[in-house]
This record gives structure tokens, C-alpha cells and sequence, in this order.
């Protein structure tokens, strides 16, 4: 190629455009390739909330329901079981008693029970490690002293409140999500449209 | 014949046919002396046939959208369907098993040195892309293992530390790790997307770049020519026709002794696929056998057996300086990876091979061994006490307290030993020519 009467700056002033120009159609190609793998409009709509009815449920028991696919438990804890809780509150034991992480729980779970009503619990029923579903220890064991629940995949245990311990590799407290009571016996998952408080 | 001949002079002036069996086969010299770890490049080229052929083939029967029910469709009804699809699950694992040979290979005789630094990379590419595939694999039969294993595998992404990026607290980094998850899900849990795009990526995506990267992985090995076990440059000696003296043609002398290894590899696996094809529930773990339950978790959680080493480092790592012990579980498994790319540049041992290496070189490799073995074996059982330490108060040594020794040893091998090793031994003079062969 012959060099002979090139205007050498203009000739790497328009490569060098033209490639900014065909880096920025490449980004606006790749747009709906990443944007498919998003959660489709089918998807989104399957998040709605879930209600359920607590009336029967009695104390020491749970119950799991799905809401997004994930496991949500919920259980009615016994005095004895929240007197537990009070003694626990210590961070020696637990690594976060007071509930201080703020993406683990709504502001109004935001309390020693980590709940609305002391002794009803909501919690997403998959571990803070790597989203196993803890088992629920109703009775103090060997591995848990005081019960709670206790990861199969990676020996992480939870107290009644779902707080974790220390020493085990789940960083934080079980999730509550956000609920809300439509009245004193249904509880809706996934939505604040009633009572928070 | 004549017909034969004026077709191929016809294909081979519009391409060149002739010259390309020449240089890779008729006329491409390896060393005289390779012995029996140099089977397991070949037997990798013979798995991969088999995966991509099975592969086809099981596609033409399963369906993602209703995953659990086409493979049991496949076990039951498609005639001769359970054959095709244990020939590909044993497949999975008979490719790894000889890939890690292959790879041991490399590490006993200097295979990665200069020149050939390209063609371990390559490799290491192979590697990381079986990996991804390995896992896709395993998550479309959508049994309960399926489920819960990419559970876990993809609430990895949750485990990387954005807050190393300016700017960027721990909840934003959170936030960030859970639009990864959903992103790469296609849902806000595990569901029929998920299936689908991992189908599109196992059968189409992965297969390619994969056979792409076998291609180059050889094309670089042809550039600079084979290892031996002598770990000598058989390029040094070439006689008056500039043909290596310690050299033969790949073809015909390998591809008939390959060709009775493969015979010897075959039979091996087919007394796998039809007598052992769940491997004792290490190849097809049992709960596999289930239908995915996303509101009940297997009691135990374990890969398959060929993560299991990176996978009982994830788990070892119970430490949080900084970054919590999620973080850091991942940056050591990633790391763990990312260091065998790097290998080529932490050896510095003046000598290539084990033969001639000192002792040392040859306790800590075999030790290495040893050591990614035991992992192996603690990343795919549950944690429990292997031994107690006697007159000691809760002196229990768990298998998790082992995979940490074991971690620590796999880091010590490749950021230590390799670059300083030959310092503590006396290596043995390397012969100017090859040994052995005939």
C-alpha cells in the first residue's frame, strides 16, 4: 500500500472513530443478549405475595410454605422458648444479636424476636451461607444446645430467632422477609399492605 | 485406485489436505520414549468423541422444560436410552480422570516449561471450560442434587467482594452479588429459566469453545513439539534431513500404540458404563434419583467427586480478616485455579523432569498428589471427626480442620516449592539424548 499523498493523522483520526463508533454498536448489540437472561415478565409476575392462615398453628410447631420458590417458615415459639432468646443476647455467642445488619430483616423485625408478634416467627428457610434449608431443632441437641435450626450442608446453626451463632461459616441472620398481618390469623408474605406492628 | 488419487490431488490443489496429515501426522516427530502416562492426552480426544456423540444423541430425548420426567423417559423407554446416557454421566467422570492424569503428567515432567508455556494454558483453558460444563451437565437432569447443587454454586456469586471496589459499601455489594444470582438464574429462584439457558450453554456454548481450545491445545503442542519423560529437547539432535534423531512420526508408530491403549481404556470403561455407571453414588450422587424439591435440602450436600478438592477448600475456609469467610472461601478456590495458569512462571527449577530432579522435588510432588487426592475425598463427605487428640480437652481433628492443612500444603506446593524448591536438593546431570525407546 502506497503511503504516497495520505493524510496520516486524518487517515488514524477516522480509525480511530470509526472504531469508538463500532465498540458503541457492539455494547447496543450485546444490550438484549444480557437483558434475555433477566428475569422474564412471566417471571416477575409469579413473585406475588403468599397468605397464610396461622390459626392452627400451635405453640413449638412450624410450618413452611413457598413464597418465590423459596421456603418461608413460620412458628409459633413457646415462653420458654423467647425466655431462651432474652438470655442468649450476648455477642460473645451470637454474631449479631441485636439484628444490626439491616438487609436481613424489615425495620419493624428489627427486636430481640426479630418478629411482629414475639411469639410468632417468619423467617426465608435457606441458610445464609450458600441457600441450603436449615433443619428446625424444636429440642435442644447435642449441637444445639439451646435449639434452633442447624444447616445440613455446612454445620451453621440459628437460634430461635434465626440469629446466627459464632463459629460457623453463615455470615448473617436468617432472612425475615417482608409481612404483614391482615388480621389477628393470616399473615401475608411478600406484601405490608397490613398490620406491621 | 487412480480415481483415489486424481481426487485427492484434485481436493489438495484447493486445499491442502496432503500437507496438513504430513505436518500433524506422517511427518510430525515425537520423541521415541513416551511411556504410559502419555496415553491420557489420547484417551481425553476419545472421551470427548464419546461425550459430544452420547451429547447429540441425548438431546434428541430430553427436554428441559419437563427435565426430571425426559431423563427418566430416556432410562426407561427410548430403546437403548439408559445405555446412551451412562455412557455419557460415566463419560463426565472418565474425562476428568483422565484429564487430572494427563495434567499429573505435566507436573512429573516439566511438560508446562519454556517452550511450551502456550500449550499448558491452553490446557488450563480445557480445564476450566470442563469445569463449567461438568456443572451444567449435572444440573439438567434436575434431580434434588441438581437443585441444591446449583443452589450453591450459584449463591457463589453472592460471595464476591464488590466492597473491594471504591466506593461500594457492603450492602451495595450485596445488592450487586444478588443481581448477579438472578441474572445468571433468569428467575428470583432455581426454576424452568435457569434449565433452559444451562441446556443452551451445556449442548451449544461450552462444546464449542471447548473443541475450539482442543484445536488450539494441539495446534500450539505441533508448533513446539512434544515433552518426554527424560524432559530433553529432541529438536537439539536432528540429522542430515533435519528430522530429530531421538524423533519418530506420530503416525504410523503412535496412532496403532495409541490405538491398543485406547482398546486396554474401553474395555476399563465399559465394565464401568454396564456394571458401575453410578460410581457408588460418586458419579450419580442418590439423591439425584428425586425430583428437584426446592423446600427440602438433601441431608448432605457434596459435589461430584472431581470438584471435590476446591470444593473442601471452599469449605476449610473458616477465617474472616477483612472480607467474611464466605469471601474469602471463594477468593481461595478461585485461587486454587487461577494458580495452575500461572505455573509455567512459579516453577523455576533448573531441571524439567522428576527423573532428574532431587528428592525433594519428589516428596513434594508426591505429596501434592496425595494431598489433592485426600481433598478430594473430604470435598465430597460430610464433616465429622476423623481423630481425636488424646489427653486433650476437646481435642477433636475434623476433616474440616485436615482440608485446611491440606489447602495450606496444595498454596505451599505451588508458591513455594516450585519457585524454591531446587534449591534444597541436588538434581542428577540430564542426559544430552533421550533413554529408552526403541
Amino acid at each position: 500500500m502506497s503511503k504516497d499523498g495520505v493524510n496520516t493523522s486524518r487517515r488514524t483520526f477516522l480509525i480511530g472513530l470509526t472504531s469508538a463508533v463500532g465498540a458503541v454498536g457492539a455494547v447496543g448489540v450485546a444490550v438484549p443478549f444480557v437483558k434475555s437472561w433477566q428475569p422474564s415478565a412471566r417471571a416477575e409476575n409469579a413473585g406475588a405475595p403468599v397468605t397464610i392462615d396461622i390459626s392452627k398453628l400451635e405453640a413449638g410447631q412450624r410450618v413452611v410454605r413457598e413464597w418465590r420458590g423459596q421456603p418461608v417458615w413460620i412458628v409459633r415459639r413457646t415462653p420458654e422458648m423467647l425466655a431462651g432468646l432474652d438470655e442468649l443476647s450476648d455477642t460473645a455467642t451470637l454474631r449479631d444479636p441485636q439484628s444490626e445488619v439491616g438487609t436481613q430483616q424489615p425495620a419493624y423485625a428489627q427486636n430481640v424476636y426479630r418478629s411482629i408478634k414475639p411469639e410468632v416467627l417468619v423467617l426465608i428457610g435457606t441458610c445464609t451461607h450458600l441457600g441450603c434449608s436449615p433443619t428446625y431443632i424444636p429440642r435442644p441437641t447435642v449441637q444445639l444446645q439451646h435449639g434452633g435450626f442447624f444447616c445440613p450442608c455446612h454445620n451453621s446453626t440459628f437460634d430461635f430467632a434465626g440469629r446466627v451463632y459464632r463459629g460457623v461459616p453463615a455470615p448473617t441472620n436468617l432472612v425475615v422477609p417482608p409481612h404483614s398481618y391482615l388480621d389477628d390469623a393470616v399473615i401475608i408474605v411478600g406484601s405490608e399492605e397490613g398490620e406491621t406492628a | 485406485m487412480a480415481i483415489v488419487k486424481g481426487l485427492v490431488n484434485w481436493v489438495d490443489a484447493r486445499l491442502p489436505v496432503v500437507e496438513a496429515f504430513r505436518k500433524h501426522m506422517s511427518e510430525y516427530y515425537a520423541p521415541k520414549n513416551f511411556n504410559f502416562w502419555y496415553y491420557f492426552g489420547v484417551f481425553s480426544l476419545v472421551v470427548l468423541v464419546n461425550q459430544l456423540l452420547t451429547g447429540i444423541w441425548l438431546t434428541m430425548f430430553y427436554s428441559p422444560t419437563d427435565a426430571f420426567a425426559s431423563v427418566e423417559y430416556i432410562m426407561r423407554d427410548v430403546q437403548f436410552g439408559w445405555l446412551i446416557r451412562y455412557m455419557h454421566a460415566v463419560g463426565a467422570s472418565a474425562f476428568f480422570a483422565v484429564v487430572y492424569l494427563h495434567m499429573f503428567r505435566g507436573l512429573l515432567y516439566g511438560s508446562y516449561k519454556p517452550p511450551r508455556e502456550l500449550v499448558w494454558i491452553f490446557g488450563m483453558m480445557i480445564y476450566l471450560a470442563l469445569m463449567a460444563e461438568g456443572f451444567l451437565g449435572y444440573v439438567l437432569p434436575w434431580g434434588n442434587m441438581s437443585y441444591w447443587g446449583a443452589q450453591v454454586i450459584i449463591s457463589l456469586a453472592e460471595a464476591i467482594p464488590f466492597q473491594i471496589i471504591p466506593f461500594v459499601d457492603g450492602a451495595q455489594s450485596a445488592a450487586m452479588g444478588e443481581a448477579l444470582t438472578t441474572w445468571v438464574r433468569g428467575d428470583y429462584l432455581l426454576s424452568d429459566a435457569t434449565v433452559n439457558k444451562f441446556f443452551a450453554l451445556h449442548v451449544v456454548a461450552i462444546p464449542l469453545v471447548l473443541v475450539a481450545l482442543v484445536v488450539l491445545h494441539i495446534l500450539a503442542l505441533h508448533e513446539v513439539g512434544s515433552n518426554n519423560p527424560d524432559g530433553v529437547e529432541i529438536k537439539k539432535h536432528k540429522d542430515e534431513n533435519g528430522i530429530p534423531k531421538d524423533g519418530i512420526p506420530f503416525h504410523p508408530y503412535y496412532t496403532v500404540k495409541d490405538l491398543a491403549g485406547i482398546v486396554v481404556f474401553l474395555m476399563v470403561f465399559a465394565v464401568v458404563v454396564f456394571f458401575f455407571p453410578e460410581g457408588g453414588g460418586y458419579f450419580i450422587e442418590r439423591p439425584n434419583f428425586e425430583p428437584a424439591n426446592p423446600l427440602a435440602t438433601p441431608d448432605h450436600i457434596a459435589p461430584v467427586w472431581y470438584y471435590g478438592p476446591y470444593y473442601a477448600m471452599l469449605r476449610a475456609t473458616t477465617f474472616s480478616i477483612l472480607l467474611d469467610a464466605k469471601s474469602w472461601g471463594l477468593i481461595v478456590m478461585g485461587g486454587a485455579i487461577a494458580i495452575l495458569f500461572v505455573v509455567p512462571w512459579l516453577d523455576r527449577h533448573p531441571v524439567k523432569s522428576i527423573r532428574y530432579k532431587g528428592m525433594f522435588s519428589k516428596v513434594t510432588l508426591m505429596l501434592f498428589a496425595f494431598v489433592f487426592v485426600v481433598l478430594g475425598y473430604f470435598g465430597t463427605q460430610p464433616d465429622q471427626v476423623a481423630f481425636s487428640m488424646p489427653f486433650m480437652e476437646g481435642g477433636d481433628v475434623t476433616y474440616t480442620h485436615l482440608a485446611g492443612l491440606g489447602t495450606v500444603y496444595y498454596f505451599f506446593f505451588f508458591l513455594f516449592v516450585l519457585p524454591f524448591g531446587h534449591r534444597f536438593e541436588k538434581s542428577k546431570p540430564v542426559p544430552d539424548r533421550v533413554t529408552g525407546g526403541h
